[in-house]
């Protein structure tokens, strides 16, 4: 849907848009190639391709363990790949070398890069001692030392967009599990990303609070947010993504157009996988 | 004697107490701190180091640490210590223990704060000095505030033990008056003391509490 929107397009002005403006044209925002991962020698990751371009917005689905948090968890750098590469925007921050392991940046480079990326987890991790104004502006001021105004006005826009209006005052623990995962989206989007991931953000919510942050989502992917969604809502993805990936067992078993791979998966698996959940509902 | 003297030794006394009850807190909350990063390091020396220090602070009296303080550089290294150096072995045994006691809780409410919160910081670029005193530590100080003050009541009641190597602090100036006046009511007047002393502290450690019960996890 939005894979094709030349670069000069006027875009709606917002936090989600604003972080794009300064990248390249043609170069992928992500780039992971041949990721390998192994925690205590048991490998999860067997060899991971991953590209996301500009605007786009890809999902991640499949059965539990099959490695979807840990190759988000790579990309966030809250793990480091055995094996493979790691690129934002043409920048690497991990090289694979001649027998494929990984070399990283050093830290401080790293740090720096994690301005390029945000992430949504499944259970918020919002700072249970800040407001919702605090967890929004504080790492636009503190890490990134942002001008006040500027991120203020930033905040007010995403508490607005948020539908989090005259909460900004409230601690998490005041809010409802739909309310607490627009705050968490609020504040990866205050640092202005360049790509947004999400590790299943609806799956700790009740089912009548899902509604709205797919909602939120939705809007975000009109607004041309680059976004990796790993999630089990299918028809959600079908409808959200340009591109859908179905992983089993550390590998991308399937990798294609959104509608395609969930209406007409073309892999065995995929379809086994996808079979379970249209039998269920 | 009159009531009089009786008074003045005993407020001096007083005001011993409280200067051990004050100076043991200003040197083992932080201290307690720095050693619960040594005890939580990935340093394997340090760690066995530490644990070693909190086990052997736990696992002896207090009174006992008192005296190898107060006597050890007399009777190991044969130095002279002036009587001046009774009230700084006191500051130094006190110190060593409640910080072993301190660290141990720290430990926990450290270990204590959910993974996710590091982690979320971390991607959001926070540094770990920052992630430390912004995220982790106001968590960290929330959650212990509980059993600090259950060490800091019990600091009040040990200040007495310094009587044991004759630090002129509550205690003894109570115990040297009844002796010479054949009379329980230094001894009452004492117990008043610390009574009220721990109820002030209780107060004080309530409201710290109360201001932190604006949010819960
Ligand atoms: N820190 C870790 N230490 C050891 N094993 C791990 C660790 N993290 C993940 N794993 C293992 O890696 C595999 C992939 O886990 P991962 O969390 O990426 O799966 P997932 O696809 O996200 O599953 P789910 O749908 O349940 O969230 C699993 O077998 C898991 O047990
Ligand atoms: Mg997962």
């Amino acid at each position: 849907m939005s894979e094709n929107a030349p670069a000069g397009t006027p875009q709606p002005t917002s936090a989600a848009s604003a972080g794009r403006a300064a990248t390249g044209t043609d170069v992928p925002v992500l780039q992971i190639a041949g990721a390998v991962k192994s925690f205590g020698g048991t490998e999860v990751l067997h060899g991971i391709d991953l590209t996301v371009n500009r605007g786009e917005v890809v999902g991640i689905i499949g059965p539990s363990g099959s490695g979807k948090s840990t190759i988000l968890r790579c990309a966030t750098l809250l793990e480091r790949l055995d094996r493979g590469s790691l690129c934002y925007d043409g920048d690497y921050l991990a090289t694979a070398g001649q027998d494929g392991t990984s070399s990283y940046r050093d830290a401080k480079t790293l740090r720096a890069a994690r301005s390029k990326f945000g992430l949504v987890f499944q259970n918020f991790n919002l700072f249970p001692h800040y407001t919702v104004w605090k967890n929004i502006t504080d790492a636009p001021l503190h890490v990134q030392g942002r001008d006040r105004d500027e991120v203020e006005r930033v905040a007010q826009d995403l508490i607005r967009k948020m539908g989090l209006d005259g909460r900004e005052r409230a601690v998490p623990c005041e809010l409802s599990g739909g309310q607490q995962q627009r705050v968490s989206i609020a504040r990866a989007l205050a640092l202005n990303p360049h790509i947004l991931f999400f590790d299943e953000p609806t799956s700790a919510l009740d089912p009548e609070l899902t509604g709205e942050i797919l909602k939120v989502i939705r809007d975000l992917a009109a607004e041309h947010m680059t976004m990796v969604i790993v999630t089990h809502e299918m028809a959600f993805a079908r409808d959200v993504a340009d591109r859908i990936a179905f992983m089993d067992g550390g590998v991308i078993v399937e990798e294609g157009d959104a509608r395609q791979v969930v209406d007409n998966p073309r892999r065995e698996r995929t379809k086994t996988f996808l079979g379970k959940f249209t039998d269920g509902a | 004697m009159t009531t009089q003297t009786m008074l003045s030794m005993l407020g001096q006394g007083m005001l011993v107490s409280l200067q051990i009850f004050f100076w043991t807190l200003v040197g083992s909350l932080p201290l307690g701190m720095l050693v619960a990063f040594g005890r939580l390091s990935r340093f394997k020396p340090l760690t066995w180091l530490v644990r070693a220090y909190i086990s052997i602070m736990r696992g002896t009296p207090l009174m006992l640490q008192l005296f190898v303080v107060y006597f050890g550089p007399y009777y190991l290294l044969g130095l002279e210590t002036g009587s001046n150096y009774r009230f700084t072995a006191t500051l130094i045994a006190f110190i060593l223990n409640y910080a072993a006691y301190f660290a141990e809780i720290y430990r926990s409410g450290i270990e204590s704060i959910p993974h996710g919160q590091r982690e979320a910081a971390n991607v959001l670029g926070y540094s770990r000095s920052q992630t430390f005193i912004k995220i982790i530590l106001p968590q960290v100080i929330k959650r212990v505030t509980p059993a600090i003050t259950n060490e800091v009541i019990t600091l009040v009641k040990d200040t007495s033990l310094a009587f044991a190597i004759g630090v002129t602090e509550m205690f003894t100036q109570a115990k040297a008056i009844a002796a010479s006046q054949h009379s329980m009511e230094a001894f009452v007047l004492a117990a008043a003391f610390y009574y009220v002393f721990n109820a002030i502290v209780a107060f004080a450690m309530e409201r710290i509490e109360k201001r932190m019960a604006y949010y819960h996890e």
